[in-house]
């Protein structure tokens, strides 16, 4: 199993992929996952997050399984 | 809540037309309708946008519209509601959005659809990308949803 991590938009443009997948030791919180695909740095408060496609904090837990979001403001409508 | 994610572009009154008639909607039993319908622009900050491309996140688009439907509707009730939103390719002058609520009266029915619309704007994971000539670029920020 492993922790489904997604970008979309502009972020996913700044990353250069749409997804990836990680292995969840060590993560705990959706601020962890960010740390561990961004050399330790700390989310900051843009972008959002989304746990299982429902929006999320930084410190929201994470498991394996899950899929875990992060994303620019939105913009529809 | 009727919620329809759209790849293609689509006539909202002739769709209005047709939740109307359908056989589950309300025949008389509804006093107001309120309606918003959001258009491409052909500019935005002083410039000729040609195109734009709207992305979203399937899945968390339609949960998060239902769950903004569900909130607005127990502070505000209303009978029907119906949320319509193009993704994908769109062109200037294609409809972008519709939202609609019917109620026993007009208050509920305008402030449902405020809301709706307000929080749309606001929490529903869709973003936009303009074509500017050559040029394209990620919409950052929406416009004020109220005149002072």
């Amino acid at each position: 199993m492993s922790i489904h991590v997604r970008y979309f938009a502009s972020l996913r443009e700044t990353m250069g992929r749409m997804e990836e997948r990680l292995s969840p030791d060590g993560l705990l919180t959706v601020s962890d996952v960010w740390k561990a695909v961004h050399q330790g740095q700390t989310l900051p408060d843009q972008p959002l997050c989304a746990v299982n496609m429902a929006y999320a904090k930084p410190e929201s837990p994470v498991q394996d399984g899950d899929e875990v979001a992060f994303f620019p403001q939105v913009t529809g409508g | 809540m009727e919620i329809q994610l759209l790849e293609t572009p689509y006539d909202p009154y002739a769709l209005l037309r047709d939740f109307e008639m359908a056989p589950d909607h309300l025949g008389s039993h509804f006093g107001a309708a309120s309606l918003f319908i959001g258009t491409m622009r052909d500019f935005n900050e002083g410039e000729a946008v040609e195109s734009l491309w709207l992305e979203h996140y399937p899945g968390m688009t339609e949960r998060e519209l239902q769950k903004i439907a569900e909130e607005v509707r127990q502070t505000t009730p209303f009978e029907r509601g119906l949320i319509v939103h193009r993704v994908g390719h769109i062109a200037p002058g294609d409809t972008i959005v519709l939202i609609g609520t019917w109620s026993c009266h007009r208050a509920e029915a305008m402030t449902a659809t405020s809301k709706i619309v307000e929080a749309l704007k606001h929490r529903a994971p869709f973003w936009k990308k303009e074509q500017r000539g050559a040029k394209s670029h990620w919409v950052e920020k929406n416009t004020p949803g109220s005149v002072t």
